[in-house]
């Protein structure tokens, strides 16, 4: 299995050439890092290269590094991860395109490559607040109507912002400020290399 | 003449054809439907950001709340996400179990699907049938995990427990008789294992009953052949995986091309159809039942010729036995760590992906070597054909909706996760 792994990874360095930016193969699955200005040449190279032909978008998700190892970070904030699937070679890849800009994080949208991209994309924009540029219909799609704010980003709390009851007095249901108080149960802890052997 | 205009039809959120909470947002003209645009995020409960504040461990039961009919299937995808990550070895027996109950669960999951598909467009007997069996089924997830439906059962590294010797029996009552009573129990005597052997036996014919109802059935003919039909082409590129993409004709089965645990030494077929239409998904669907039926069968006969341990004994993962436990100080300092802290996955990042009963179920986990998943996330094969709902019914009568609704095989605790 590895030894196809590393005759992916050439072919994919062959076909992408300069637009890769690194190429990783760990646990058996292959990585590679592009440019967000490269991702419409990249993915379309990647489905219609007879080498590659990844005909199917598997997974499209959103990333927040911000909080990795508990540290601050120096690279880009947001990333989108892409998981392909070749059915031809029976071969998976991962894609990682990093949004340049934090405070307005930007990606090409992949919609016209991949059908299944469209909710992905969108996904991807409600939680985490990734604009996808020229998805045709980007809304909201898993929060609320009216949702403020992308619910999966590190700095958002697991009890969110607002609360929502049924008002006897004004006998309709209403938003209020939450009255719980986020708690840790279970404390995150990262560990230094070989601790407890 | 009179002005025709497209009207927008509101269909759910609470609708018996719309399978949990799904609004869609009808634009028709006339009978014929223009434009579908569902709505979700009614179900939505932030498992993935509820994950990444729980242990590994803590985070394994929220697995099964996921799609809630095919619930071990979801685990088994989550725990090979961590096996992958921390490299654990698992025993063979373990193994099998998995694969066992893996199939023990596609069936439950068609059983279901059958049932409520076929309420939908109208054959009301099939669910009864389907349940009859489903119960049976459900009785060995209580008998193994304690639970029905949600049972937390597969864990990384093994199973939880090893499979019991006894079957639960039904107990005299007002309702039942003791002929009845002697009737229900009569396959419950010998193990679990007898009693899944004994379901292996006789479920074939279950299906051949419930083929007779609708596979030449007229109506259900009329309400399947040629209803939302997916090209190849596109339903590869619609994302589209499991019996929706085997309906259309590829022999794509994560089970025989990127086997996982001992699906490589199981032996059976894989369905394919030739239209892509909601008939040929049915027919897909019945034949995975007979596959699932067949995997199930050989499982059973390994595991009664192989005892052995059923779970890891890397207790950095895995909790000690109880005895080992209480008489010796360092496994008491392991079930300790474990239960508090929890384990420690190395830093990196892996998806692992299942032939769940609806498609590929994948878990893309990231670790950064914390006791928690610094990211999780959910692959649901749902998603993915609920995205294509809008090509599949475009151009369909209103009815058909249902009809494509129902050969999706949408769960909403999947979809919204």
């Amino acid at each position: 299995m590895s030894l196809k792994m590393e005759e992916l990874k050439s072919a994919v360095e062959q076909v992408l050439g300069e637009k890769l930016v690194s190429a990783k193969i760990a646990l058996d699955e292959l990585t590679i890092v592009c440019k967000s200005a490269d991702t419409l040449s990249v993915m379309t190279s990647l489905r219609d290269n007879a080498a590659l032909s990844f005909e199917q978008c598997i997974d499209i998700c959103g990333m927040d590094y911000s909080a990795y190892k508990d540290e601050p970070q120096d690279g880009p904030r947001f990333a989108v991860v892409y998981h392909l699937l070749s059915l031809t070679h029976n071969t998976r890849i991962r894609v990682r395109i990093f949004a340049e800009d934090d405070s307005f994080p930007v990606v090409p949208s992949v919609n016209d490559i991949w059908s299944a991209a469209n909710w992905f994309e969108r996904e991807a924009f409600d939680l985490f607040g990734i604009v996808f540029e020229g998805h045709p219909d980007l809304r909201r799609l898993l929060t609320d109507y009216g949702f403020v704010g992308h619910p999966f980003r590190k700095d958002f709390p697991v009890s969110g912002h607002v609360e929502m009851r049924y008002d006897a007095a004004q006998q309709r249901v209403i938003y209020q400020p939450v009255t719980i108080e986020p708690r840790e149960i279970t404390p995150r802890i990262v560990r230094e290399e070989n601790y407890g052997g | 003449m009179a002005e025709i205009r497209n009207y927008t039809l509101n269909f759910g959120p609470q609708h018996p054809a719309a399978h949990g909470v799904l609004r869609l947002v009808l634009e028709l003209d006339g009978e014929v439907v223009q434009r579908a645009d569902p709505h979700i995020g009614l179900l939505h409960r932030g498992t993935e950001k509820l994950a990444e504040s729980k242990t590994f461990i803590q985070s394994l039961p929220y697995m099964d709340r996921l799609d809630y009919v095919s619930m071990m299937c979801n685990e088994h995808a989550y725990c090979l996400a961590i096996e992958k990550l921390m490299g654990i070895e698992v025993p063979e027996r373990a193994q099998y179990i998995r694969v066992m109950f893996a199939e023990i669960t596609r069936v439950l999951n068609h059983l279901l699907w059958i049932g409520a598909h076929s309420i939908d467009i109208g054959a009301m007997t099939m669910f009864l049938y389907a349940f009859r069996e489903r119960e049976d089924l459900m009785d060995c997830y209580e008998a193994v995990s304690g639970a029905r439906l949600h049972a937390a059962y597969f864990r990384p590294g093994g199973v939880y427990r090893d499979l019991p010797d006894s079957m639960p029996q039904y107990k005299a009552s007002k309702i039942r008789n003791a002929k009845e009573i002697a009737r229900l129990n009569a396959t419950r005597a010998g193990t679990m294992l007898d009693f899944i052997e004994d379901f292996t036996q006789r479920f074939p014919a279950c299906i051949d009953d419930y083929e007779t109802l609708l596979t030449d059935n007229r109506i259900w003919k009329q309400r399947t052949v040629n209803i939302g039909i997916v090209t190849p082409e596109r339903a590869k590129n619609l994302g589209m995986t499991g019996p929706m993409l085997r309906g259309s004709g590829i022999a794509w089965d994560l089970r025989k091309t990127q086997p996982y645990d001992v699906y490589d030494r199981m032996d059976f077929d894989v369905p394919v159809g030739v239209t892509g239409d909601c008939y040929d998904r049915y027919l897909v669907r019945v034949e995975e039942m007979r596959q699932s039926n067949r995997i199930i069968a050989q499982c059973v006969q390994w595991l009664k010729a192989n005892p052995g341990p059923v779970i890891t004994d890397n207790h950095k993962v895995a909790p000690p036995s109880r005895e080992g436990m209480k008489s010796n100080m360092e496994e008491l300092i392991h079930h300790f760590k474990l239960f508090t802290e929890g384990m420690h996955v190395p830093e990196g990042e892996a998806y692992a992906a299942v032939e769940h009963p609806k498609g590929e179920f994948g878990i893309y986990l990231v670790s950064d070597g914390a006791n928690k998943p610094y990211r999780l996330k959910i692959r649901a094969p749902g998603y993915a054909h609920l995205a294509s709902l809008d090509e599949m019914s475009r151009g369909h009568m209103i009815a058909d909706v249902v009809a494509i609704i129902g050969t999706q095989d949408i769960v909403f605790g999947e979809i919204d996760r």
